[in-house]
């Protein structure tokens, strides 16, 4: 009896084999649980069981920590998910040296990839050494100020036009009883928001230089002004802001009981939700204010590589159907976003977003996320010395440069 | 732990050559366990934590770099002082609260069910959406402090978790908020296996009951305390989801717990190496623990023996 | 002997006869910390039966303006968690199904390991059950990568099976303390009697041992089901897609980085997905004590 299951097994495979273009179930992992979320991936998955054959299995698993630690989990366990949400960035850069992503090269090049996404670091993000392992689906942009149009008026104050104003005024902001400067304790939003004080002190050249080219010389001459104005937005904010939510910070903003909060494009759901209006009720200002900038944080898809051809071919298929110009105009306007290209109807954005896309025409305007540059250990270092010096007001200025600079010098 | 096993230690000895065949193929899966996984998966992870591993665990040996660098961290050092903090308090406190609420429940209260629910159901509860409402609490726009202020005591202040200095003790009433029903219930069943006669005893003998529940009660009561702190002890070593759910690890690294230093460096911070590093210098001291243990049960077989003789 | 028989459950203080002065104090004493642990319930209570803009007003402990069951629908009916609103439900069944077959078993393994342990001893199931102790100190995600590599090795990795597995090993260490206690505190002549009889290790485990075990059963069962309920982490790794526990829907519900928080519904749907264990706790709570009594920690 036993000598039959290898010959049948055999046989089965040999069956499959001749069939490739056999549908195949593609389990795809992402962390978009939220109701706002839920649109933007309802895109994805419609549109690719639209194509026939294939379907889309959501394996949505909620906070991005926990569903990239999933599917890593899930490749060395050799039980990987089609397809994996990730942030671009290093953290997939070992799953390329091991082999364990399809390589989606000849898929990037029949559909001219290199020549239709822009700007070009989000590119970069998925093209190592002339091969595509990844599509990049969207930017999301960290370099944006919320200010509440109504807190500045009752202060008798205008809206700022650069952080050195912004400290300026905040004091009339506190005495008429506003929080001027609105944030949340948790880690991801202190560094979040120190790195775009970051970019707006040092400009995007001298950023590049230290964050890139690991200038440490540079970083020791630079950075003792940016931590000393950092200090100085701390005594502008209010006493409960340890660990809140960005959610319930952008509320206070939302309320008029807070002038401004540094925080990514995201936060313009909350606006939307509240039923107010840009221009109106907030503005939302693009930073540095003087010389708006777009950082290039957002999502990509890796596809783990698969022994089951018609699983291959569906990904292939998947990949290909997320960067159309179609589904990149629903799933971005779902997910209030930017694109990845130039040519997508974006009519339906609000004046925010159609800001974010005026600015993002010119390469100049991009500041590269620091995530392409910096290994995830080294971020996490920076955001652990952003996140003490924002609480510790003993520690001296000159101590937190010692520790950046030390930082910086063991980047890998 | 080792109260436990002294106990058991003090038992006549019984040991059945016929029965060690049958005995070792019936805990086959706790020698798999024991061995195959605990023994084995700490043997990689110390090995681990001598290579550079970031994505994946690899076989890169680099020596004692990663403890060089886990010592050097100020994040490290300041957890390492934070849960010995948090420990001793939460496992203080835990046991005392937990004790004193076992005393009063033990009075023939009326509605003991009622009472023994509401301290348990803390336990069954996600972390994530109570640490969510303790911090909610503890806002002082939100919360207690606020509450407090609108009936008229305007210059109340509460907010333990917005200060380097108090974010710790404001986790650790959330820990023992979340725990202390357990060491109740354990020690309560304690309390209720002590002989009847004693109480009587006491009494007849004058003894204040309080007298009776501290000096006599609870020397009788061994085995309960050494589960409860067993227990207590393993939640303390591995505590890191209500710090995550409270507070972040913040206000900058003061409520930063050994645990989440090493989970954050096994997964987003792509370091297993140094996770690995961390993980092994947080078991160093049950593993010292497990070795004094070890000799201590010779010695006292070895002089057990000599008594016999 | 025996503790057993002595009606282990009963309080034994001295008995209150009217309203004293320490009777108020011990009532007092127990209503204050009644509400220290209610209040947090509370919040969670009417933040469940509030509007998300009433949420949004703050007023914490207040009574909902707007009482509505919205939420709680929404939680176990409506939510989105990925692609899908279905809310909490569609886990329900899988964690059913993972805490009906891992709780026995790895109480079952237990119990032999505890009863072996106090009666059987051989070379070495001393070190053996340090061991096991230790590994009740092991942070879980530290074990995670060798045991992903070994479960796929045997290919049980993303199985029913494999978390089942997963769920007795790492019950194992405190479960097998607590029976190893409970049977080492049984006294010897039970033993002894068994030998005499002429019964052999599975003998007096069955005819003799399993019989007396029910209350500290009963102890083992009350901690497994909530550990296993309430477990996140394995589930995620280890059930595999199609046996994804229901504490993955609630994550899902509850935690987002970038998306609207909805803290009504997540406060239902954290009430809702306790509601098993709660159960478990009201129904054998007497049990629980009484467990424990009859010598599950009485060395």
């Amino acid at each position: 009896m036993k000598k039959f299951i290898p010959a049948v097994a055999l046989l089965a495979a040999a069956f499959a084999g001749s069939t490739a273009v056999r549908a195949a179930d593609v389990e795809v992992a992402h962390w978009w649980t939220s109701g706002g979320e839920q649109a933007a991936v309802s895109v994805f998955a419609n549109e690719f069981d639209a194509l026939g054959g294939d379907k889309w299995i959501d394996g949505a698993i909620a906070g991005g920590e926990a569903s990239r630690s999933a599917t890593l989990q899930r490749i060395l366990g050799g039980n990987p998910p089609g397809a994996a949400q990730f942030n671009p960035g290093r953290q997939y850069e070992e799953l390329i040296a091991n082999g364990q992503l399809l390589d989606l090269t000849d898929l990037a090049t029949k559909e001219n990839w290199a020549g239709l996404i822009r700007p070009q670091s989000i590119s970069e993000a998925c093209l190592v050494d002339g091969h595509w392992w990844c599509v990049p689906v969207n930017i999301h942009s960290w370099n944006w100020a919320w200010a509440s149009i109504p807190a500045f008026k009752a202060a008798g104050v205008e809206l700022p036009t650069s952080f050195a104003d912004f400290l300026e005024k905040a004091p009339k902001l506190k005495a008429a009883g506003i929080t001027p400067f609105a944030i949340g304790g948790e880690s991801w939003q202190i560094s979040g928001a120190f790195g775009v004080v970051q970019t707006s002190m040092l400009g995007l050249e001298k950023r590049e230089q230290i964050l890139k080219g690991k200038d440490v010389a540079l970083a020791a001459a630079e950075m003792p002004a940016v931590f000393t104005k950092w200090r100085e937005f701390k005594q502008y904010t209010d006493e409960g802001s340890a660990n809140r939510n960005w959610n319930d910070t952008t509320n206070l903003v939302i309320t008029g009981k807070a002038a401004m909060q540094i925080m990514g494009d995201w936060a313009r759901g909350e606006f939307a939700v509240a039923g107010q209006k840009a221009g109106v009720d907030y503005a939302c200002l693009a930073l540095p204010i003087e010389a708006p900038t777009v950082s290039t944080g957002g999502d990509i898809f890796l596809f783990p590589k698969n022994s089951d051809p018609a699983v291959e071919a569906a990904q292939l298929k998947m990949a290909s159907m997320m960067i159309t110009p179609r589904v990149q105009a629903l799933f971005n306007n779902a997910k209030g976003s930017m694109p990845v290209r130039d040519d997508v109807d974006m009519s339906l954005a609000d004046d925010c977003m159609k800001k974010g896309l005026e600015i993002i025409k010119d390469e100049k305007n991009i500041a590269v996320d620091a995530g392409r540059w910096l290994s995830n250990d080294t971020t996490g270092q920076m955001n652990d010395l952003a996140a003490k010096f924002w609480a510790d007001d003993s520690m001296t200025v000159e101590d937190a440069v010692a520790q950046y600079v030390d930082i910086l010098k063991n980047a890998d | 732990m080792t109260e436990v096993a002294l106990a058991a230690q003090a038992q006549p000895r019984r040991r059945r050559r016929r029965g060690s065949l049958q005995a070792i193929l019936a805990t086959t899966p706790m020698i798999i366990a024991a061995v195959g996984v605990f023994v084995i998966c700490i043997l990689f992870s110390i090995f681990w934590s001598m290579t550079n591993s970031k994505l994946f665990p690899n076989f890169n040996f680099i020596g004692l770099t990663q403890y060089q660098r886990l010592w050097g961290t100020d994040r490290w050092i300041v957890s390492v002082q934070n849960v010995l903090v948090f420990g001793s308090i939460s496992l203080i406190v835990g046991l005392v609260f937990g004790y004193l609420l076992a005393v009063f429940m033990d009075q023939r209260i009326r509605q003991e069910d009622l009472f023994r629910s509401i301290f348990l159901y803390p336990f069954a509860m996600s972390l994530v959406v109570t640490g969510l409402v303790w911090q909610w609490m503890y806002d002082p726009n939100l919360g207690i402090q606020s509450a407090v202020r609108s009936l008229g005591w305007t210059g109340f202040t509460f907010a333990p978790l917005i200060h380097e200095s108090t974010a710790l003790y404001g986790v650790i009433v959330g820990g023992v908020w979340n725990g202390v029903g357990v060491t109740m219930a354990i020690l309560l069943a304690g309390l209720r296996g002590v002989d009847g006669e004693i109480w009587k005893a006491a009494k007849v003998d004058g003894i204040p009951t309080w007298r009776t529940y501290l000096f006599i009660a609870l020397p009788m009561m061994r085995g309960a305390i050494a589960t409860a702190f067993v227990l207590q002890l393993t939640g303390v070593v591995r505590v890191f989801d209500i710090v995550v759910a409270m507070t972040g690890g913040g206000p900058g690294f003061s409520t930063q717990v050994p645990a989440l230093y090493v989970i954050q460096h096994l997964t987003d911070r792509v370091n297993v190496g140094q996770g690995m590093a961390a993980a092994t210098m947080m078991l160093a001291p049950v593993m010292l623990l497990i070795v004094l243990r070890g000799l201590f049960v010779m010695r006292a077989e070895s002089r057990a023996k000599r008594g016999a003789k | 002997m025996t503790t057993m028989t002595m009606g282990a459950g009963d309080p034994r203080g001295p008995k209150p006869k009217r309203m004293t002065a320490s009777r108020i104090g011990v009532y007092a004493f127990l209503i204050i910390s009644a509400l220290f642990f209610l209040t947090p319930l509370w919040v969670m209570l009417v933040t469940s039966f509030k509007t998300m803009d009433e949420v949004r007003q703050g007023f914490l402990f207040n009574w909902p303006a707007n009482f509505t069951f919205d939420p709680w629908i929404k939680a176990w009916d409506t939510a989105c968690t990925g692609r899908y609103c279905d809310g909490l439900k569609p886990g329900f069944w899988n964690s059913v199904k993972i805490t009906l077959l891992s709780v026995p078993v790895s109480i079952v393994v237990a119990m032999i390991n505890g009863y072996a342990l106090s009666f059987w001893r051989y070379k070495g199931s001393e070190l053996l059950f340090s061991v096991l102790v230790f590994g009740a100190f092991v942070p879980y995600q530290v074990v995670i990568y060798p045991l992903i590599i070994g479960m796929s090795k045997v290919g049980l990795f993303a199985t029913l099976p494999g978390i089942v597995i997963v769920h007795t090993i790492f019950g194992m260490p405190i479960l097998t303390l607590l029976y190893r206690n409970y049977f080492a505190a049984l006294p010897s002549e039970l033993f002894k009697a068994g030998r005499v009889d002429g019964a052999g290790f599975w003998g007096i485990f069955f005819r003799i041992m399993l019989p007396m075990s029910v209350p500290v059963s009963i102890v083992a069962v009350i901690l497994q089901t909530t550990g296993i309920w309430n477990d996140f982490l394995f589930g995620l790794v280890f059930a595999g897609r199609e046996n994804m526990p229901m504490t993955v829907q609630l994550n899902n519900i509850v935690q987002t980085t970038t998306g609207i928080r909805e803290y009504n519904v997540n406060m239902a749907a954290t009430i809702l997905t306790a509601a098993v264990p709660l159960v478990v706790y009201f129904v054998s709570g007497k049990w629980f004590v009484r467990g424990i009594a009859a010598g599950a920690v009485k060395g």
